[in-house]
């Protein structure tokens, strides 16, 4: 395990807090992204808002990966900052193809909502307890998720 | 597609007011759905997506290079931010070393950015409050930015001059004489504009006091930039998480901590006064040297060496044809764009092709707060909360 990821000081307390919310953790050009199973994401993401020392309480961003045609194929990402010790995390997500759906992180951090809803009208992912879920950049009767890897460059036609 | 909002039993006196797309305060295409009673506003909406152009599907179907010339159509007030934003987060996934020079040629364009930014944002800020001469002024400044940005890329606003390795071409000579001709004069124009608001009655009253959003809420809802150091969080990405050399500068970060649309407008000029500072640091100690970092599988050869040398023929020849490939791999890297934290989030499936390149726009989640501004207040100050959060729908619809 390299250095960055064992002195990592909100994933040695994630673990401590639980042990099995994260799956796998990578560390890339000094940047550390966590894999977290979806059914612990939200306890983790309130541990790691609330814990002293750590207080990711700035959500910077949420997007989604698409892994198509792997399974499981989605990927949500968090990218939190703490603005108290300046560290930056990165959070990762795994949905399924068949029914993608994933708790939303809107009690969380609020900042979430308009994210949420850009993944939704992107990806076409659920999110469960969002309080506004709809299209946002895309018209509401618009067919298929655009940045799918399966949905053409140009569009239907 | 219609947005309504849901209409309650026995409180059918309440008037909904569709404002925009094409209204001239919404600062691009931005519609407000808002339920008025009277004349206040009890709930609002916002839609978005008019301007929404596909870019980060696009980015995928381009190769690296290719891609800079699309972040300069994001955010059209500050192109070079895009492009810094874009070649620092591809840098950090190649893991390369920009020269010296590049990184202050940068630095000294992007504040010459911020200052244009905040010229747009304050002329069409005061006209939207009906302070009308302002406009002609900061106007009449930011032209002298874009002959400067003219003069060096050869574009007046989609410069694209940043490139993946460095800068796309040598600066022209005497180029820092004319950037040092507009800074020496430009607090004095400052001086100006803030002689016309700064303590006129009719734009007290109409700011202060107003759109106020507290220290907890603003880093709740994910507001970043100047709106966040108007509501007292002194966070910098410049000053807090230094980039492409900002560590070598000396300047303060200004904030207020009244949080309300007066806040956020003295803070923005603050700011101008301070990249004024760095500009000039940026020219008097700009270093010597190559533009250009020393990786001919990624950057462009010049001219020369192309036409006389097989390998700068083939380097060239791979990376138009193909481009380059990064490694395998993920990299976020944020900037200070005028507006807040604009971050490249970018992931490599090692082909010269992005596999997945999403941008953080820092006016995407700055329009969150909005609704938190005006619900409960006029409807006159809806147009003055708009305008002091500084959005492009460029950006926010990409």
């Amino acid at each position: 395990m390299p250095d960055d990821l064992e002195n990592n000081a909100a994933l040695k307390k994630l673990r401590e807090f639980d042990p099995d919310a994260v799956e796998e953790a990578q560390s890339f050009r000094g940047e550390v992204s966590l894999s977290v199973r979806a059914g612990h994401l939200i306890r983790a993401c309130e541990f790691l808002r609330d814990a002293p020392g750590l207080a990711f309480k700035f959500l910077v961003d949420v997007t989604a990966l698409d892994y198509y045609p792997e399974e499981p194929r989605f990927q949500t990402v968090y990218h939190l900052l703490s603005l108290e010790t300046g560290a930056r995390l990165r959070l990762k997500v795994r949905v399924p193809g068949d029914d993608p759906r994933v708790d939303s992180v809107v009690p969380v951090w609020p900042a979430a909502n308009a994210f949420e809803r850009e993944i939704y009208d992107m990806f076409g992912i659920q999110f469960h307890g969002h309080p506004d879920l709809r299209r946002i950049l895309l018209p509401e009767d618009w067919q298929g998720h655009p940045l799918r890897k399966d949905y053409p460059i140009e569009g239907y036609r | 597609m219609p947005v309504t909002l849901e209409r309650i039993p026995g409180q059918e006196e309440k008037v909904s007011l569709n404002m925009g797309p094409q209204h001239p305060s919404t600062h691009g295409v931005l519609r407000l759905v808002l339920e008025l009673d009277g004349e206040t506003v009890v709930k609002s909406l916002y839609d978005i997506g008019y301007l929404h152009t596909g870019f980060e599907k696009s980015f995928e179907s381009k190769t690296y290079s290719q891609d800079i010339t699309m972040t300069d159509r994001m955010d059209y007030l500050a192109p070079l931010s895009n492009n810094l934003g874009f070649c620092l987060s591809v840098e950090k996934l190649l893991d390369l070393e920009i020269p010296p020079k590049a990184q202050w040629v940068r630095v000294l364009l992007t504040e010459l950015t911020r200052i244009q930014s905040h010229l747009v944002w304050l002329g069409t800020h005061a006209i939207d409050i009906g302070a009308m001469s302002v406009l002609l002024y900061c106007f009449r400044e930011r032209e002298e930015i874009l002959k400067i940005f003219e003069m060096v890329s050869g574009q007046r606003m989609m410069t694209s001059y940043f490139r993946i390795g460095g800068l796309a071409l040598e600066p022209p000579l005497g180029w820092l004489k004319r950037v040092k001709a507009f800074i020496d004069k430009f607090p004095l124009r400052i001086d100006e504009y803030e002689g016309l608001l700064t303590k006129n009655p009719i734009w007290l009253m109409r700011t202060q006091g107003v759109g106020a959003v507290s220290a907890q809420d603003a880093v709740a809802i994910g507001l970043s930039g100047p709106s966040l150091r108007g509501s007292g969080v002194k966070w910098d990405l410049r000053k807090n998480q230094p980039y492409s050399s900002y560590d070598e500068f000396d300047f303060d970060v200004p904030t207020r901590t009244e949080g309300d649309v007066y806040a956020r407008y003295l803070v923005r000029v603050a700011e101008m006064r301070e990249s004024v500072g760095i500009v000039r640091q940026a020219m008097d100690g700009m270093p010597e040297g190559p533009i250009k970092a020393n990786a001919p599988h990624i950057v462009m050869p010049d001219r020369e060496s192309m036409k006389n040398s097989i390998e700068g023929l083939i380097y060239h020849f791979k990376i138009v044809t193909e481009g380059f490939h990064p490694p395998i791999g993920e990299a976020y890297q944020a900037i200070e764009s005028p507006r807040g934290e604009l971050g490249f989030y970018i992931v490599s499936d090692g082909s010269p092709k992005p596999f997945r390149c999403h941008l953080r726009a820092p006016s995407f989640a700055n329009l969150q707060a909005l609704p938190k501004m005006i619900e409960g207040r006029l409807i006159a100050d809806v147009v003055a909360c708009i305008g002091s959060i500084d959005i492009v729908l460029g950006e926010i619809d990409r």
